[in-house]
């Protein structure tokens, strides 16, 4: 049957030709290691996040007043069937994808995967990953609680701190002098249709930016440059079946973890879902507190590291601009790095030092982003602050200082062919 | 490098938990309790909603969930017109909770969710006569609450003992007494009605904890199932690449 209908549809449409370019005759290098499940496991959050979504579409209701919070906690949470197991899927979810996607760019970092001639799939991920901040901006406003309301409110006057327009600017974004039900709805437009349509295409165009170019591996040696002479590379496996069956496995001790999550502890300590936003949002009353979700918590320790005005314009403008700073240099990462090679197993000392300290800085954004916590408890606010600028410093030398370190260092020979370490 | 993650993985929940600055007794909820949430419902429904509400829920997902049959709750926790199906909401209006009591009562659908158990099992204990305040008691978890301690009649009249400290000046008030015969209940059966009370609270919260948790085991195992023969099929198929 098959067999029959297949060339029918090959004439028309290049299935066969599409499956055997993507997968079937895909060749990805064989010595993949633990860093390379997050790849697959970015595209089963995303779906995830689809699906889920438009379930949650289907209860939700983005009315201000009550009718919005209502809708989550009485149509979702407790009169849906299963409703609560959709919401905490998808709430889970939106954490599982920043999880994933940090450890896939730690992946692109460990093995100079930016490099020359993946420079493209680079820059392609990182307009996805701002394309996510944005989603899971957005999608924060919609349970319409206490951290939703606050948290939007904090971002958004961040833009109004801009000289001129800035004020002109947050009122475009909220379409009204304060954050009320129209902000609500275009949030919710914004959040279910127009960067799902964008990511899906950014993440298309990643995916055959990368086969074009072919896969990076833990050597960061080319394996296209040695071929048999049916000219498959030496090196190379045919990512169905070998890389399918072994991304199965991921995906299994992967979903262990996050289902686990989701049925036993959605909240994860608050840090997936902030207790305050159990509480309909109150124009009149601040939470004590004002906190992004874990995700976001290393960039607004670097929007508070700055504390002196310049120029005669506000802190809170170049704190901003230090945020925006933080994720704009992430784009320029394959022009930074001089290296003549391009995985950290075959750079010298410094490149992992830089790497490792910056690891670090990032994490301890991260921590000190957080509302006051048991390892933050010890240090008082000047200490915080001081903390946090050392650690933006450290954070924004990996990148400035990279054309200089990759350069001087004493790099170790590649080999000819890949290595299993 | 993987074994660390793991451990970071598992530890993060607990570290970053947040706290407050008060020390909290520790509440020992059992949603598996029905008899502890039926009391506790009892105990909400006629103490509690003459001014809060728990408008996200409904009279009958509590009544099947908790356990009552539906004609005995109707006969016995239902007041007034309300029906069954709908939802747990007051007749007090949000404008008269503000002129009665400065802010208007909230509504506790979720409050165990929003301030932890512990923080409210502390909370319903801690009300003191303090004669200074509007409805004469105050609150150490709570500081100069806008409530009355609408349980008074249960727990009788409790006092704030305080005592100087040896060198200082300062007072240390870190004690309750009650006065005698003044409540219905002893400290000890007061005590274990608060812990029905947040235990029904905690239930309310999350009214599908315990179907996750159920659901979440077999899914669990199934997956771990799984795994074993995906890991067999993967080493399989790897053969003929090592």
């Amino acid at each position: 049957m098959l067999k029959k209908v297949m060339p029918w549809v090959d004439e028309r449409l290049p299935v066969t030709d599409s499956w055997n370019r993507h997968l079937g005759k895909y060749y990805a290098p064989k010595n993949f290691n633990f860093w390379y499940f997050f790849g697959s496991l970015a595209l089963l959050v995303l779906v995830n996040q689809l699906i889920t979504g438009v379930w949650l579409t289907m209860n939700y209701n983005p009315t201000e007043g009550l009718g919005a919070f209502a809708s989550v906690e009485t149509n979702i949470m407790r009169d849906v069937k299963y409703g609560w197991l959709i919401r905490y899927l998808h709430s889970t979810g939106a954490s599982a994808f920043f999880a994933v996607i940090y450890m896939h760019m730690f992946r692109g970092l460990l093995y100079g995967s930016y490099r020359k001639p993946r420079e493209l799939v680079w820059l392609v991920g990182m307009f996805i990953f701002v394309c996510l901040m944005a989603e899971a901006f957005f999608g924060y406003l919609l349970p319409w609680g206490q951290m939703s309301y606050w948290g939007a409110q904090v971002i958004i006057s961040l833009f109004s701190t801009i000289p001129y327009f800035g004020e002109d600017l947050a009122q475009l974004i909220r379409g009204d002098y304060v954050i009320s039900g129209i902000t609500l709805n275009r949030f919710f437009a914004l959040h279910v249709i127009a960067i799902p349509i964008v990511l899906l295409g950014l993440v298309v165009l990643h995916i055959l930016a990368l086969h074009e170019v072919g896969s990076n591996n833990p050597d960061g040696v080319e394996i296209k440059q040695r071929k048999n002479e049916k000219g498959i590379p030496l090196d190379g496996i045919p990512f169905h079946p070998y890389y399918t069956v072994k991304d199965i496995v991921g995906v299994i001790v992967f979903l262990i973890l996050f289902l686990g999550i989701v049925f036993f502890n959605p909240e994860f300590g608050g840090l997936f879902l902030e207790a305050p936003n159990f509480e309909p949002n109150n124009p009149l009353k601040t939470p004590e507190h004002i906190a992004p979700v874990w995700y976001f918590t290393p960039f607004y320790s670097m929007l508070r590291a700055v504390t002196a005005p310049l120029f005669g314009i506000d802190a809170n403008f170049w704190g901003f601009m230090v945020m925006v700073a933080a994720i704009v240099v992430l784009f320029l990462l394959p022009w930074l790095d001089r290296s003549p090679v391009k995985s950290i197993r075959y750079k010298g000392f410094l490149s992992k030092l830089f790497l490792a300290l910056f690891v670090v800085s990032f994490a301890v954004l991260g921590v000190l982003g957080l509302p006051p916590n048991k390892l933050t408890a010890w240090m008082n606010l000047d200490t915080r602050t001081l903390v946090t600028q050392i650690s933006t410093v450290i954070y924004f030398s990996f990148f400035i200082l990279m054309p200089f370190y990759t350069r001087m260092e004493k790099t170790k020979p590649i080999p000819d062919r890949v290595t299993y370490k | 490098m993987k074994w660390m993650l793991t451990i970071v993985f598992i530890l993060s929940a607990q570290v970053f938990a947040i706290g407050g600055d008060v020390e909290l007794d520790h509440a020992a909820v059992d949603l598996h309790d029905k008899a502890s949430l039926q009391r506790g419902a009892q105990l909400f429904i006629n103490y509690c909603m003459g001014c809060h509400s728990a408008q996200f829920q409904r009279y009958e997902r509590t009544a099947n969930d908790i356990g009552i049959p539906n004609h005995v709750f109707e006969d016995n926790l239902l007041f007034g017109d309300a029906k069954i199906g709908e939802l747990m909401k007051i007749a007090m209006s949000i404008e008269d909770g503000k002129k009665w009591f400065g802010a208007p009562p909230p509504d506790l659908t979720l409050t165990a969710r929003l301030r932890g158990p512990d923080w409210l099992y502390t909370y319903l204990r801690s009300f003191y006569v303090d004669e200074s305040r509007p409805w004469g008691v105050n609150n150490t978890v709570f500081k100069n609450v806008g409530m009355p301690h609408a349980l008074m009649e249960l727990q009788g009249e409790q006092r704030l003992v305080c005592k100087h400290a040896e060198t200082a000046d300062d007072l240390h008030c870190d004690s309750f007494e009650v006065t005698e015969n003044t409540g219905k209940l002893t400290n000890e059966q007061y005590d274990m009605a608060i812990l029905d009370l947040v235990n029904f609270l905690t239930y309310l919260g999350e009214p599908s904890r315990l179907e996750s948790n159920r659901i979440g085991v077999y899914v669990i195992l199934f997956l771990i199932i799984m795994l074993v023969f995906a890991y067999l099929l993967k080493r399989e198929y790897w053969k003929d690449v090592h």
